[in-house]
């Protein structure tokens, strides 16, 4: 029974860790590129999870739709964000940038908490998402595997847009230095204000994809903050790669925990951040600190 | 965001009248609010840990985000002395709390201080969360997520015994923050406070004066996260109870707007945003619960792109301009 | 006699550029020595390994006869090393007074004092005052440096150095950056300076080099091209071409 029990870790894992990377994918390059500690990322997951429940749950907007909108609707609320607070204080200090998301959380789980209470919000799958479907003699979840095989396609249109395209190859190079860019005539504010918006709209969408796994209430922001920024410390800032295998690594370390060792809860999970943090600040798969 | 004292070898550390004030509004409330006496020790509690956080952000510098992880552990150590060791005696619980806090704090900041900027942020929350977990899990000793109670205290020093009104859980809260509040200044005001406000304005060059940086952050640390441990005790020991939410990251988010709100690096910081943000919130947020983090929220916000001096900043580019005012 | 500070094959490169190629050198003690060498010739390099910024690939810097290889900036200043950065490094926000204090203080070993107010530690601010008075910034001791010119930073910087009572000073381009008029107030501080300091200095102005320096060593692409008296090095015609020719005309 172990093999079955591994299996099931492993799938659960997977989907959660995937989950775990396209929201906080916006967040590395965002770190990596303004050296802006986004706190307040959490938000826009929120935000993306709150636009699909509603669509779905109160207008009846079917589930592609939504999702879209949830992508589409959390990166204009990143684009606002963007111009309005965050370019403003890309210089400041460290402290001044935490206290901006520290208050930027509060409102946002305020504004939750006004407007849609404060239990977690559930949602009925289209029919087609819902059951078990059975692969190689086993059953999986049929959401689950929608979300890996998703995530998995969004992922890899990411991974080519940013290694073959211009705009990725402007935003590597502004990664990796931000004033050469600038000096061979990139307009660095634009490309901050592109890659926030789209960061914030994948947030938004893996918020939206994930509201079985991360549900979807007020203290969202506080609750799930630290996995996504153990995802991006681990992963090392900047760059893309990095970390899908640590939100991978955290999703399956932590599925695992719960399963086997639940009196723990995520301890060892915090416990192995801590250690290895301390020891390669640049992350396990990062190269830039 | 840091008010610069420009000289300590050449500064009078005389006591200013001004430096007096909070402690007649201190022993003054407590004769004309009886019935605020335990709102009132909460303050005082409170002041005390968000004094230990401006040493660590305001004077050395380190913006971390995991400073309620001590003022829990210094709640927990008071407490589990208590309920399972049947050590009763406040002053030696708040003995226990402050060194076991001040420990952890050395432990984690030989560990944790060798990083900086982002990473340091995440390892503070990193510990603070794992804290946070083992109190959560460890049920036995903890009482979990239900808390942990059944806890009694003794009279202070065998006489002064803690009444219901809260009379003397403030008049005690107010004699630790005293004290507290006294070392602090003299610290502050000490060759290492001089070396705290080089480090903060060039780390560098202090290195390259022959000063052990390191050492002396690590230094600051251990004693901030003692201060929090004796403020968690006290808490412990004026509520007879310990809870989750001690050792939380709203609570480090929460005490850090107070903080903020006050004015960093100011030691009168501490006292004037604690007492504003809790006098406030009790007002107001048991009426008004969402609307009073909306406004905690924006006024955070409006903070940071306005007025990165807090209160007391304001209160000093006001002072500055009516001089120049009354001499034009 | 041991000298103050001696290099033996030193050598430091980064990726495929090397900016120290196996340097040997020896300060004697009470010297004045003077460093020179064209733009990229390694010499900030050349200071940045001997106070402890940069490591080396290869070699031994020996204070005293006593190996100082591995150690820290900051243990190495505690050795008797000081330095002075090329670019104003001070406390910006701090005065005059502090500034020099903070090092004096760092000496003593007093600076880790909890309980007593820095401003009753009368010994270090004697000794600062002493040290204000002798290069003529006593008027200024309360005055916040980021308020100063230019020229009078450079003072303190120099202050600074001195607190720290080194048995070597390195200073990294005292002048640099003061108008002409005003770079002989700083090599007036320099030239007063107790008699048992080794000092080593770089400087691009030859004529203070040349009034200077007991002894020149010229650096060129991270090795030593040459060592010798101000005579001899301004007899040399390797030097000439590649070096005095331009600044000579």
């Amino acid at each position: 029974m172990l093999l079955s029990e591994i299996v099931s870790v492993l799938f659960h894992g997977a989907a959660y860790g995937t989950i775990l990377y396209v929201i906080s994918v916006g967040l590395s390059v965002t770190m990596g590129l303004m050296g802006f500690a986004n706190l307040a990322h959490g938000v826009f997951a929120m935000a993306g999870g709150y636009t699909l429940t509603t669509l779905m749950g109160w207008y009846g907007v079917p589930f592609p739709l939504a999702l879209l909108a949830a992508f589409v609707g959390t990166a204009v609320i990143g684009l606002i964000l963007e111009r309005l607070l965050y370019s403003r204080l890309y210089d400041a200090g460290e402290l001044v940038q935490v206290l901006l998301c520290i208050g930027l959380i509060f409102i946002a789980v305020a504004l939750a908490r006004i407007g849609f209470g404060a239990q977690a919000q559930r949602v009925a799958l289209p029919g087609y998402l819902q059951g078990q479907v059975s692969i190689l003699g086993r059953d999986f979840i049929a959401y689950r595997v929608f979300i890996i095989i998703f995530s998995a396609l969004l992922i890899t249109a990411l991974w080519i847009v940013i290694e073959r395209t211009r705009w990725g190859a402007i935003v590597r190079a502004a990664v990796d230095n931000g004033r050469m860019a600038q000096s061979i005539g990139i307009n660095t504010a634009m490309v901050f204000t592109l890659t926030f918006m789209l960061g914030s709209g994948l947030a938004g969408l893996g918020g939206a994809l994930g509201v079985d796994l991360l549900s979807v209430q007020p203290t969202y922001p506080f609750e799930y903050l630290i996995y996504f920024l153990i995802v991006v410390a681990l992963g090392g800032l900047g760059t893309v790669r990095g970390p899908f295998f640590a939100a991978l690594l955290i999703g399956i370390g932590d599925t695992a925990c719960k399963y086997w060792v639940p009196e723990f809860g995520s301890f060892f999970v915090f416990l192995a951040v801590t250690v290895i943090l301390g020891l390669r600040p640049k992350g396990l798969f990062g190269t830039r600190a | 965001m840091h008010p610069h004292i420009s000289t300590f070898y050449l500064a009078s550390v005389r006591v200013r009248a001004a430096e007096l004030l909070p402690w007649i509004v201190a022993l003054a409330a407590f004769f004309l609010f009886p019935d605020f006496l335990s709102l009132g020790a909460r303050i005082l509690i409170y002041i005390l840990l968000v004094l230990s956080l401006d040493l660590v952000i305001g004077y050395a510098g380190i913006v971390t985000l995991g400073h309620a992880a001590f003022f829990g552990i210094g709640a927990y150590t008071a407490g589990i002395l208590s309920a399972h060791f049947g050590i009763k005696d406040p002053l030696l619980q708040l003995a226990a709390a402050g060194t076991v806090a001040c420990l952890v704090g050395f432990g984690t900041g030989l560990y944790v201080l060798r990083t900086s900027g982002l990473t340091l942020i995440m390892l503070t929350l990193a510990i603070s969360a794992l804290c946070l977990e083992v109190a959560n899990k460890a049920t036995s000793w903890t009482g979990g997520a239900d808390g942990l109670s059944g806890v009694t205290i003794a009279p202070i020093l065998g006489y002064f015994r803690f009444d219901l009104w809260g009379k003397t859980a403030y008049l005690y809260s107010l004699a630790v923050l005293f004290v507290v509040w006294w070392l602090v200044r003299t610290l502050l005001n000490s060759p290492f406070g001089a070396s705290l406000a080089g480090i903060r304005d060039n780390r560098t060059r202090m290195e390259g004066i022959g000063a052990l940086v390191n050492r002396r952050l690590v230094q600051v640390y251990s004693i901030s996260a003692g201060i929090a441990g004796l403020a968690g005790a006290l808490l412990t020991q004026t509520n007879q109870f310990v809870g989750l939410n001690a050792l939380g990251f709203e609570l480090s988010g929460e005490i850090l707007v107070m903080l903020v709100l006050g004015g960093v690096g100011r030691l009168y910081g501490a006292f004037i945003g604690t007492a504003a943000y809790l006098i406030a919130q009790d007002q107001l947020a048991k009426k008004f619960p969402e609307d009073w983090y909306l406004g905690v929220g924006i006024l955070l916000v409006g903070v940071t792109m306005f007025a990165r001096g807090g209160l007391l900043g304001a209160l000093d580019s006001l002072t500055a301009r009516l001089r120049r005012a009354l001499k034009l | 006699m041991t000298p103050a500070l001696e290099v033996k094959g030193l050598c430091r490169s980064f990726g495929a550029l090397i900016v120290a190629d196996h340097i040997d050198f020896q300060l004697e003690r009470g010297a004045r020595h003077a460093l020179i060498g064209p733009n990229g010739a390694g010499k900030s390099t050349f200071v940045n390994l001997l106070a402890g910024r940069l490591r080396p690939d290869a070699g031994r810097i020996l204070l005293d006869g006593q190996d100082i290889t591995r150690l820290s900036a900051a243990h190495r200043v505690k050795r008797g090393i000081g330095r002075t950065f090329q670019t104003n490094t001070l406390f910006r926000h701090l005065a005059v007074l502090d500034n020099v204090a903070l090092a004096i203080a760092e000496r003593m070993g007093v600076s880790g004092q909890l309980f007593r107010a820095a401003s009753a530690h009368q010994e270090v601010i004697e000794e600062a005052r002493a040290l204000l008075t002798m290069l003529n910034l006593m008027a200024l001791e309360k005055t916040v440096v980021r308020d100063l010119p230019y020229g009078q930073q450079r003072l303190v910087e120099i202050a600074i150095a001195l607190g720290l009572r080194p048995r070597v000073l390195i200073l990294d381009e005292p002048a640099a950056g003061v108008p002409s008029h005003e770079s002989y107030l700083i090599f007036d501080a320099i030239s007063q300076m107790p008699a048992d300091i080794a000092i080593l200095f770089i400087e691009h102005d030859m004529d203070l080099v040349f009034r200077f320096a007991r002894r020149i060593t010229v650096l060129a692409s991270g090795a030593i091209l040459m060592e010798g008296t101000p005579k001899e090095v301004e007899s040399d015609r390797k030097v000439r071409e590649i070096y005095l020719g331009e600044s000579r005309g």
